[in-house]
């Protein structure tokens, strides 16, 4: 088991979001965080799933979302150079003696305070998942009175645009195969 | 050109070449059908219910391989659907339901008759649509029937909002082509697969076809059968892949799987290629996925990605359409006769014929293997359609009724529905006026749907409705028997008098309780103008062989003792001295149905044993 990040590219239409959403619950997979936006193009949505999961059953999900209608094109980012970024907002206590601890551990994870009041601080951070719950664990000792995350977001490094993939079967032995692609273009 | 959103329902359906759909009407769908009066080419068949609209759409597309439609209202009319869309889906039948739907503006406030009927149904279609405005329908209903039609064929519904219906759009035909982007009906292998699928098939010993629905979806009978007969390649074929492959081709072995035929199961564990064509490898052909033909390289054509290395890992997957990989695989192949797998294959299949209900003396009891195998042989020579419901008359059917020809069984497998009989039946007959539709279903099955003898009667459609009645839910006390150490918990079942039920319908009612009397019965249905339900009472305790125990390895079969000459039921029966050569796992589940019943008397703790899995 592992964690897997697929982008889903899928049409704008009311409903998406619980299509996909209602395919992991309804396959038995585990969804480790989803985020959704808009993308580049109108009426194009692009979904970052996180999935923990073998590889055999990444490329059963990569194949399942190609099945959805309204999915124009799936990504697996696992094995590719990739950024990943998560942010984070954490309400933290801090009393005279521990604001400026507080402040110094913000400047080391690169976060910003955007609130403050007298006894608490809202900070926001931004990273890695890791990066993220690494800050967290660092603040505990202080009080953590509220946190949110939004769920990591991913893209590809390079000017490349990513490969798209078909719903490819890796099978034992040989390089792996492509299907055809031609049925796969972005064409909104 | 203007037209009301209801009006536009129809001008689509029509130009979809649809002929005949079924419906029930309701408040969110009456529009609608007040505009069908204006669309006489479409004859609309009104049904008793829902669930019985989309069992009808469903035989229909299997008997004709056409897209079959069924219409309903909204809320009650919708999810009374939703057993029929499961079963369309789990079987890959084509079909289109329109829901009507509360007005757009009192969607989401409970209105009355409102559901969320597109969330309901998500799971269990391959893609639906709610339509709020009237300029929307023709496109949904192209899609719909594309979608529905093409790749893995499967249900689609759409929901359309009764203001949508009211509301006048311009209809634009061409306008509304189905724009997809995402969809991907098709797929093309490699060139490199086919070479290594080829070169596998041409170095195999002991290679077997596992021939699914996807044959009779694709049409290729022919061209399963050329390749099978040039590399001299038995064929064995899944439930819903009867028909596909002629019962009488040497060819062809029979059914695998929980209820397949033992020789069968036996050459899956032993061969060392499977080639597995439309079929997806459903837990009751596989049984046992850790030890299923550990020793073959696999095969897998499938014209759905998700299939591939689903349920069993396959060395060379070929995505695409049957027809189109069969004829680009079929000159790659060289020919063979494989004479020493054949040899095999008969030593295993030896003594199989003393085991056959057929070859056993008559008892005078009446079994439903004798029932079917009869209504066979004396309609062999005509064109039919057999319906079958779920249970063991189903197996049976499977085992003893020997179809030809595709699209001559039509059967509920993956969702097994009891109930789906009579109104598949009703389906089919429409799709086929010209070939006689038989409906072969239990007394319980039969209950569920019994209503749509109406339909029957109202629209004036022969079916013939062999009830195999032994007054028992007979498959699952069946399990009771082998699993539960006969605790016949809410088996047994009482049913109306089924000659008088006909009748109480004006349609005509038979009884059948002794095997002489079957002949005369069946040529007395044949010769009747109306829709004929005849009761067979039949052996009550009678069992399906041989058996695969849900999740054992599946050459570890369940078998018919070859001593059981009389078949005499109930308590004669001793299954615990089954003298079968073959390994018997009955006796170990004995022991664990034992363990579980000791569970209920105090035991110290730590000593339970969990349950075993059904």
């Amino acid at each position: 088991m592992a964690k897997h990040t697929l982008i889903a590219y899928v049409e704008d239409v009311p409903g998406v979001l619980n299509r996909v959403a209602s395919l992991f619950r309804r396959r038995n997979f585990n969804i480790d965080s989803l985020t959704v936006g808009r993308t580049e193009q109108a009426g194009v949505s692009r979904i970052t799933v996180v999935v923990d999961s073998t590889e055999a059953g990444a490329r059963i999900v990569e194949a399942n979302l190609y099945k959805l209608v309204n999915v124009l094109r799936v990504d697996d980012l696992t094995r590719k150079p990739s950024l990943f970024r998560e942010l984070g907002l954490v309400k933290v206590k801090v009393t005279p003696q521990t604001r400026a601890e507080v402040l110094q551990l913000t400047d080391v994870f690169r976060a910003r305070v955007v609130d403050v009041d007298e006894v608490s601080l809202v900070i926001e951070v931004t990273g890695t998942p890791e990066k993220i719950g690494k800050f967290e664990m660092v603040l505990r000792p202080y009080g953590i009175v509220e946190i949110v995350r939004t769920g990591a977001v991913a893209m590809a490094r390079g000017h490349e645009t990513l490969s798209s993939n078909p719903p490819l079967v890796h099978v034992t032995g040989g390089k792996a195969e492509h299907h055809d692609t031609s049925g796969l273009a972005m064409s909104v | 050109m203007k037209l009301t959103g209801a009006e536009i329902i129809w001008e689509c359906l029509q130009r979809e070449g649809v002929d005949v759909v079924f419906g029930y009407p309701g408040g969110a769908i009456l529009p609608t059908y007040d505009a069908m009066t204006k669309y006489p080419k479409i004859h609309h068949v009104l049904v008793r219910h829902e669930q019985g609209a989309t069992h009808m759409a469903d035989g229909y597309a299997r008997a004709s391989g056409k897209v079959g439609v069924a219409i309903a209202t909204s809320g009650p009319g919708a999810t009374n659907m939703v057993t029929g869309i499961a079963t369309a889906m789990m079987d890959s039948s084509p079909i289109v339901c329109i829901t009507g739907q509360v007005g757009s503006k009192a969607i989401g406030t409970d209105a009355f008759q409102e559901t969320d009927v597109t969330g309901v149904t998500l799971p269990v279609t391959k893609h639906n649509y709610l339509v709020t405005k009237p300029g929307d329908i023709a496109r949904a209903i192209r899609e719909a029937f594309y979608i529905a039609k093409s790749g893995r064929p499967g249900p689609v519904l759409v929901d359309i909002t009764k203001d949508a219906q009211q509301l006048t759009a311009e209809f634009d035909w061409e306008g509304a082509a189905p724009r997809l982007p995402g969809y991907r009906p098709s797929y093309h292998a490699p060139d490199s697969e086919f070479a290594r699928a080829a070169e596998l098939i041409n170095s195999a010993k002991r290679p077997l076809i596992l021939a699914g629905q996807g044959i009779i979806k694709s049409g290729t009978t022919a061209e399963v059968l050329k390749l099978a007969k040039t590399a001299g390649i038995p064929i064995t074929t899944t439930l819903l892949g009867i028909g596909a492959i002629p019962a009488s081709s040497e060819l062809n072995l029979g059914m695998m799987g929980m209820h397949g035929e033992a020789w069968v199961n036996q050459a899956i564990q032993q061969a060392d290629l499977l080639i597995a064509l439309g079929m997806r490898f459903d837990d009751r052909v596989t049984g046992n996925l850790k030890t299923y033909a550990v020793n073959a390289k696999k095969i897998h054509v499938d014209i759905d990605p998700t299939e591939i290395n689903k349920n069993v890992q396959v060395d060379v997957a070929l995505i695409g359409d049957l027809r189109e990989v069969l004829a680009v695989i079929q000159p790659q192949i060289k020919k063979a006769d494989h004479a020493e797998w054949w040899s095999a294959i008969a030593v295993n299949r030896g003594d199989s014929a003393v085991r056959d209900i057929k070859n056993l003396p008559d008892s005078g009891h009446l079994y439903a293997a004798h029932v079917i195998n009869d209504i066979w042989r004396l309609t062999q020579k005509r064109d039919t359609i057999v319906v079958t419901d779920v249970g063991q008359h189903q197996m049976w059917e499977a085992q003893y009724f020997h179809h030809d020809k595709p699209r001559s069984l039509i059967t509920s497998g993956g969702l097994g529905t009891m109930g789906f009989a009579l109104p598949a039946a009703i389906g089919a007959k429409f799709a086929c006026p010209d070939k006689d539709v038989w409906v072969v279903v239990g007394d319980g099955g039969f209950q569920m749907t019994s209503c749509e003898l109406a339909t029957a009667e109202q629209e004036g459609i022969k079916v013939n409705v062999a009830i195999i009645n032994n007054a028992f839910l007979g498959m699952v006390r069946q399990w009771q028997e082998f699993f539960y150490d006969k605790r016949y918990a809410a088996t047994p079942m009482t049913g109306p008098d089924f000659v008088k039920l006909a009748e109480a319908y004006r349609l005509t009612g038979l009884r059948c309780n002794q095997r002489p009397d079957v002949k005369a019965t069946v040529a007395k249905t044949l010769a009747d103008k109306k829709t004929v339900v005849i009761d067979f009472v039949v052996e009550k305790e009678d069992t399906v062989f041989p058996m695969v125990p849900a999740g054992a390895d599946l050459d570890k079969m369940i078998r018919r003792p070859k001593q059981d000459v009389l078949l005499e039921s109930g308590s004669d029966k001793d299954w615990e001295m089954p003298s079968s050569t073959l390994p018997n796992v009955f006796v170990e589940k004995k022991a664990e149905a034992k363990a579980l019943n000791d569970r209920r008397k105090p035991s110290p703790p730590g000593k339970r044993r969990t349950p075993a899995k059904a």
